[in-house]
């Protein structure tokens, strides 16, 4: 046995192993635990598909490289991530694996329905393992599976888990890496030798489909006879053995959509005609022999399933335990439901916001340390400058957020863990569905209201891709929590905290204006992109399983967590990081020959980004902005709340923050030289909050499109698009307003 | 089996939208063949497979259902090709 001990290049060194099985199943923790952090996450070639490789490595040193796969119902494909996770298990993505192993993740609970796609895996003849998880919820359910029974009936090695709590992975571990073992010793025929020649095999197995189906002996005889010329095209144009071809010809007589998996292959004219009319021949003989072939795999198959689940498991109620199934009488309750959905996400806010504040603070208190520490050992003079003010500065501006994103990220772990995302989603479709999206879309949108990288990111649950692309596109709209600096300095100074009725304030009304403002134009982006892509997949609506509750493992929250940000921190941090030294330039250059202590001011006014903001001053002008406001305008393209900082430094004040009253009073005061006139009013108040409502000036959203969409053109439609809808809007309000006589 | 399949007359058949919470029923056909219908059949919507209606969601839209041993929330306009023969 060979012990590969390096991670090298050459694909032909690996052992691979596929893990699958339906959605919420675990998969996931299945993979978690046995590769641990020795993990990497990307994207498919091309696609929006997550794609999360690792290495196990087995008692005695032999490594096998795991795949984790997006979770598939069945191997008709519809969605990006089921198609890709089809491609797989079927070897047919340009990166050739050596696919040992497939490991199907089981939900031992609704193990009926879990056998669809274990019996379609089977019966390609592949090599599979069943990793039963969440036998605890089985037992819970009343369900006494005997295993062994139904290894038997399958044909293929059991190992029941519970992977949250650990149970049974051990032995799943050594069960895999012993089946990898005994199947190089004697491999699989996954694909036809190229020294022999297909013409000259018999046509088909003989009694396949009759062995495959033994309680319908007769249909599968017939099946045998009518269904050989499709074999025969599996067999020559395609990679699957024997037992994938038999099988994957019943499925795409079956249905359309089978079919459509294999085009354009299916459309290509070859010596016996093309796959399309040969299935239409052999559909015509079906209904001259009185078989109805539609949907007649999924029927043969789960009535085979049925028969195996009489004979393997039993229901007992009395022993019925799962409290779960009592909690939806109230979060899907008709009145309830909607009530503790909103109470619980307020709560998540509210925690998010309290326990981020003591770290956000020890962040920024550790950038002022670690600036100092710079400036002890890099001299005065521009590289001290470019690390402190540039670098520190930035990057610094964006750490801040870390502590609410990782703790959004913590919560938006822990309810989909609990099984309770999905009832948000059951509760929020029918409104979601008035504007073209569905109940999927409604957490990636409330989480943006902290912050939308954890939103964008959690769009991966969102099955149907143009949905998901909308769902982005709008998520930066919900307003999130960089712009509350931006909006409480403004109103804070511009609008009378005067209360109406002994409730209200005005400044309260306003800030939820602005809230209720990106909602609303959020909707109508909506509406538009949904006219605009054009989606060539069929849309499969809403259908939706809802998982059973569980107790959430905190040990695959916390990864969870971390992981994700992880990826914020190195996906986002690269780009954060150069466009942070690109303002740090912008503003810092060029250098004024004097020092003193008034030139901060004169130095950021004659800087190249003070020139800019002289240059778009006129294009400005119309929605209020002065080329002050320019200059924060573009360095708040870092992030939203530099703007306020931008603001001090331009009219000098120091130890800026939204409340500081000097910045406020300063703001108040700026007068235009020319005309006399204040430059700031209510007004412009308004106009620089529509805007910055609007604007795309997160660099870190960006990085995260780019990264979730795996292509440029999103992020920058998004920029457009929004730059565009803030301009017009700043636009409509400032001159709307001018005429309708306000100052 | 197959000619169970191709049963065309309805024996008091009512959609899956017509139940009520707490009703149970069998499926007796499913409407149509398109990609949408085909994934319910996978999901284990099949003739002869008993349902128990759930519930609908606040709006009226979606509807929660039990089948082999788990829940499925559908659109009511999806869940209308499902038809149905109601049990005692």
């Amino acid at each position: 046995m060979t012990n590969i001990t390096n991670h090298s290049i050459n694909q032909n060194s690996f052992d691979d192993v596929l893990i699958t099985g339906n959605p919420n199943t675990g998969k996931t923790s299945v993979f978690n635990s046995l590769t641990g952090l020795h993990q990497k996450t990307g994207n498919y070639p091309g696609v929006t598909v997550e794609k999360k490789t690792g290495m196990v490595t087995g008692s005695a040193g032999q490594k096998v490289r795991l795949h984790d796969l997006p979770g598939l119902y069945s191997l008709i494909s519809k969605s990006p991530d089921e198609l890709i996770a089809r491609k797989v298990l079927l070897n047919e993505t340009d990166e050739k694996l050596n696919i040992r192993l497939i490991v199907v993740v089981v939900d031992s609970s609704n193990l009926n329905r879990n056998l669809y796609l274990v019996t379609q895996l089977i019966d390609l003849g592949l090599p599979i393992l069943i990793a039963m998880n969440m036998i605890d919820n089985a037992k819970n359910h009343g369900f006494e599976i005997d295993f062994k029974k139904l290894s038997e009936q399958l044909g293929v090695a059991i190992v029941p888990i519970v992977a949250s709590k650990s149970h049974g992975l051990k032995q799943l571990s050594e069960e895999i890496f012993d089946q990898v073992q005994s199947i190089k010793k004697q491999p699989p025929k996954l694909t036809d030798s190229p020294t022999e020649s297909k013409e000259t095999k018999s046509t088909h197995l003989p009694g396949y489909f009759s062995n495959l189906f033994p309680q319908h002996k007769e249909t599968g005889d017939l099946l045998d006879g009518a269904l050989s010329p499709v074999v025969m095209w599996f067999r020559r144009y395609s990679n699957l053995n024997e037992s994938g071809q038999h099988s994957e010809a019943l499925r795409v007589i079956s249905s359309e959509e089978a079919l459509e998996n294999w085009s354009p292959l299916s459309s290509e004219k070859t010596s016996d005609g093309d796959l399309k009319t040969i299935i239409n021949k052999t559909r015509a003989q079906l209904n001259r022999m009185q078989i109805s072939w539609k949907m007649l795999e999924t029927i043969m198959r789960y009535d085979k399933i049925d028969k195996i689940c009489l004979k393997v498991m039993s229901q007992n109620l009395k022993n019925e335990t799962n409290p779960g199934m009592r909690l939806d009488k109230f979060l899907t309750h008709r009145f309830l439901g909607p009530v503790m959905a909103l109470v619980i996400f307020y709560l998540i806010f509210q925690s998010i916001f309290t326990w981020a504040e003591k770290p956000m603070e020890m962040i920024e208190g550790s950038m002022g340390y670690l600036g100092s520490f710079v400036r002890f050992f890099i001299p005065d003079g521009l590289l001290q400058d470019l690390f402190v003010d540039g670098i520190i500065g930035g990057v610094g501006a964006i750490l801040v957020f870390l502590p609410q994103i990782i703790f959004l990220f913590f919560f938006l772990a822990l309810l989909e863990d609990t099984g309770y995302m999905a009832r948000v989603a059951f509760l929020a479709d029918r409104l979601m569905k008035s504007i073209g999206l569905s109940g999927y879309g409604v957490i990636p949108l409330l989480s943006s209201f902290a912050c939308a990288i954890p939103g964008i990111m959690a769009t991966r649950t969102v099955p149907n891709w143009k949905e998901r692309i909308v769902i982005i596109m709008i998520a930066p709209l919900m307003s999130c929590s960089a712009r509350l600096p931006v909006y409480i300095l403004l109103i804070g100074t511009f609008f009378p905290s005067i209360s109406i009725l002994g409730i209200f304030s005005i400044s309260g009304i306003i800030l939820f204006s602005m809230y209720l403002f990106g909602i609303i134009v959020g909707i109508g982006v909506a509406l538009v992109f949904n006219r605009i892509i054009k989606n060539n997949a069929t849309s499969t609506s809403f259908v939706m399983e809802l998982p059973p509750y569980r107790m959430p493992s905190l040990k695959w929250v916390l990864f969870q967590m971390f992981e994700r940000a992880k990826i914020f921190v190195t996906d986002a941090g690269q780009i954060i990081l150069a466009i942070s030294i690109v303002i740090w330039f912008l503003v810092s250059f060029p250098k004024p020959d004097n020092h003193d202590s008034s030139s901060h001011k004169l130095h950021l006014q004659q800087s190249y980004a003070g020139q800019i903001g002289k240059l778009i001053e006129p294009a400005i002008q119309p929605l209020g902005f002065d080329w002050k406001v320019g200059i924060g305008l573009i360095t708040s393209f870092v992030a939203r709340e530099v703007l306020v900082s931008t603001l001090a430094t331009i009219y000098n004040v120091k130890e800026a923050e939204e409340t500081s009253v000097n910045l406020r009073i300063a703001l108040q005061n700026e007068t235009n030289v020319t005309t006399g006139k204040r430059v700031y009013t209510p007004l412009v108040a308004v106009s620089i909050m529509v805007f910055f409502a609007l604007a795309c000036q997160c660099m870190a959203t960006v990085a995260i499109v780019k990264r979730e969409t795996n292509s440029w053109r999103w992020p920058i439609i998004m920029v457009l698009y929004m730059t565009g809808l803030a301009y017009v809007s700043s636009f409509v309000v400032y001159q709307g307003g001018l005429l309708l006589g306000f100052t | 089996m197959n000619s169970e399949v191709l049963t065309t007359t309805p024996i008091q058949l009512i959609s899956l939208v017509d139940l009520k919470p707490g009703d149970r029923a069998i499926i007796k056909q499913i409407k149509g063949d398109t990609g949408k219908e085909i994934y319910l059949m996978e999901l284990g919507l099949l003739p002869g497979t008993s349902i128990k209606y759930i519930k609908q969601a606040p709006l009226g839209d979606p509807i929660e259902i039990c089948l082999r041993n788990y829940h499925l929330s559908i659109r009511s306009e999806d869940a209308g090709v499902v038809l149905v023969e109601k049990q005692k």
